[in-house]
């Protein structure tokens, strides 16, 4: 026990894991926040999807000399409300539209990368993201925008609550459900953006999928979910960061190979208490 | 007073209508059943008198000052799957949201009021439930105590009853009466409940072929479609 203290002050005499500390924590609890209402309005692909189009923006900005943030925040803002407006109306099939923008960004981002600087570690950093890549001056940047994010979500929870659970009911009753649909793309947009450096593009995702589905399995309440998934959100990021800075592992994938087991343990959990309740329900995944 | 009429409107989707010529107004008070044949258009109307379907032609027109935050409303499937996590209060009280405009949170009234519908309904024991672990009975109970939330003068249920097995169905026209003789709440309610619903109306709606059919119960039951559904008079 005293090891692993001696080793997380080590961390800290670190100023980039300090920073990198900061920034991912926040994040994760944004992610953790939207990714409730993300996974009960089917929107799970979506974040995917817009992580992908972050990586295209990404090789674009850096292409071009822009700064990362500016380029990639608006482009997968409108990405975002593309997206949502695809699986709305219901011409082409919202999967497949996603899995099109992804993969054509993917591409194009690949492109841009292999005509400029040349495919190097610059890639792989992208794709699954490094720890290193938080500078001063995005910091401050990112921690502003996710303090937005979640003083927005605390502030509209009550909507996004409502427009998650029945959106017709709150059409009908006068919310304007098309603004706060858009408010949940234009969040989580942000947060995927924020994340992907750190966690990578290809990682992002199960920032916003995990700590949601893994807190469903034990509570049944909206507000205790998305207290919950927080929590768990926090749990596994400082727990992962402390174990890619002890095995050398990167950080992305250690943050969601803790997700998982956590998962794991979530589904065990539910099944442990539906044997002793001694009725085990069809289980709806989602 | 009128509270809700419809003069000469058209309702459709894409410029296409699914009904035209509908001319009718309901009055405060009254308990209007709306019939008609699957696919005739009585979820186009609901949509329409909603206010979420703009009419093609003609207007939809709101008497007594009625606001959207007024009218409550009971969706014909329930939202939500079984394995949405949401408590049984959280739903009613989600049926205030609609009055807060952009206030962020609930306020102790609210919590009363939600609180109170819960009673009114007999669903208050079930508010730390999970709402997809109710049956279904109780789970409409729950959705009427989220409409009447809204402490509207307009009640708007569709089909509140399909899918309930008799004893629920029963509970439900119970729980349903008992609001209205509580206080002068106007119901709109589609049901394929023909014969019960319309044994409670103040005036039948008929959907059929593109167009609505209104009527006070006793001209409905005297009419084509009245004598062909339940019977004529004599049978009530």
């Amino acid at each position: 026990m005293t090891d692993l203290l001696g080793v997380v002050r080590e961390m800290f005499s670190y100023t980039f894991l300090v920073r990198a500390f900061i920034v991912g924590a926040l994040v994760s609890l944004c992610a953790s926040l939207l990714g409730v209402s993300l996974v009960l309005k089917r929107y799970s692909m979506i974040g995917d999807g817009l992580s992908h189009v972050g990586f295209g923006a990404l090789a674009v900005a850096m292409a071009i000399g822009a700064a990362p943030l500016a380029v990639s925040i608006p482009a997968v803002m409108l990405a975002a409300f593309g997206l949502l407006r695809i699986s709305e109306s219901s011409k082409i099939r919202g999967d497949s539209a996603i899995a099109l923008i992804s993969t054509a960004s993917l591409a194009i981002g690949v492109m841009v990368i292999s005509l400029t600087t040349g495919m190097n570690i610059d890639v792989c950093n992208y794709l699954f993201g490094s720890i290193l890549s938080m500078k001063r001056s995005d910091v401050y940047i990112s921690v502003a925008l996710s303090v937005c994010v979640l003083v927005t979500f605390v502030l509209f929870y009550n909507k996004i609550f409502a427009v998650t659970f029945d959106e017709t009911f709150a059409r009908a009753t006068g919310v304007k459900a098309g603004a706060y649909n858009a408010l949940i793309a234009v969040l989580s947009a942000v947060t995927i953006v924020l994340g992907m450096r750190m966690m990578g593009a290809l990682l992002i995702s199960s920032l916003i999928i995990f700590p949601a589905l893994s807190s469903m399995r034990v509570f049944t309440k909206f507000r205790t979910v998305v207290i919950s998934s927080a929590v768990i959100s926090l749990f596994c990021f400082v727990t992962g960061v402390v174990v890619s800075y002890i095995y050398a592992t990167p950080t992305g994938a250690s943050v969601v190979s803790v997700n998982i087991l956590v998962f794991l343990a979530c589904c065990a959990v539910k099944l442990l208490r539906e044997r002793a309740a001694g009725s085990v329900s069809p289980g709806e995944a989602r | 007073m009128s509270l809700v009429s419809c003069v000469g409107a058209a309702l459709g989707y894409n410029g296409v209508p699914v009904l035209r010529g509908v001319d009718f107004s309901v009055g405060a008070g009254d308990y209007v059943c709306v019939t008609g044949e699957n696919g005739s258009g009585k979820s186009t109307l609901i949509l329409g008198m909603l206010r979420l379907l703009r009419p093609i032609e003609g207007r939809i027109e709101y008497g007594d000052g009625l606001a959207p935050d007024g009218v409550g409303y009971l969706p014909q499937r329930s939202a939500g799957g079984a394995s949405f996590p949401a408590g049984a209060f959280e739903v009613v009280l989600s049926g205030r949201l609609a009055s807060r405009g952009l206030r962020p949170f609930y306020s102790r009234r609210d919590r009363a009021v939600a609180a109170d519908s819960m009673r009114r309904l007999g669903v208050y024991e079930l508010r730390d439930k999970n709402f997809g672990e109710l049956s279904g009975g109780q789970r409409q109970r729950v959705l009427l105590a989220r409409a009447l939330c809204s402490e509207g003068r307009l009640l708007i249920l569709d089909e509140p009853v399909a899918g309930l097995d008799p004893m629920a169905t029963v509970e439900f026209y119970e729980a349903l009466s008992e609001i209205r003789s509580a206080g002068d709440v106007t119901v709109i309610m589609v049901s394929h409940d023909v014969r019960r619903a319309v044994s409670d109306a103040s005036h039948v709606l008929y959907v059929h072929g593109g167009g609505v059919l209104f009527a006070d119960r006793e001209n409905y039951l005297a009419s084509d479609a009245g004598k062909k559904f339940i019977g004529g008079l004599e049978n009530d």
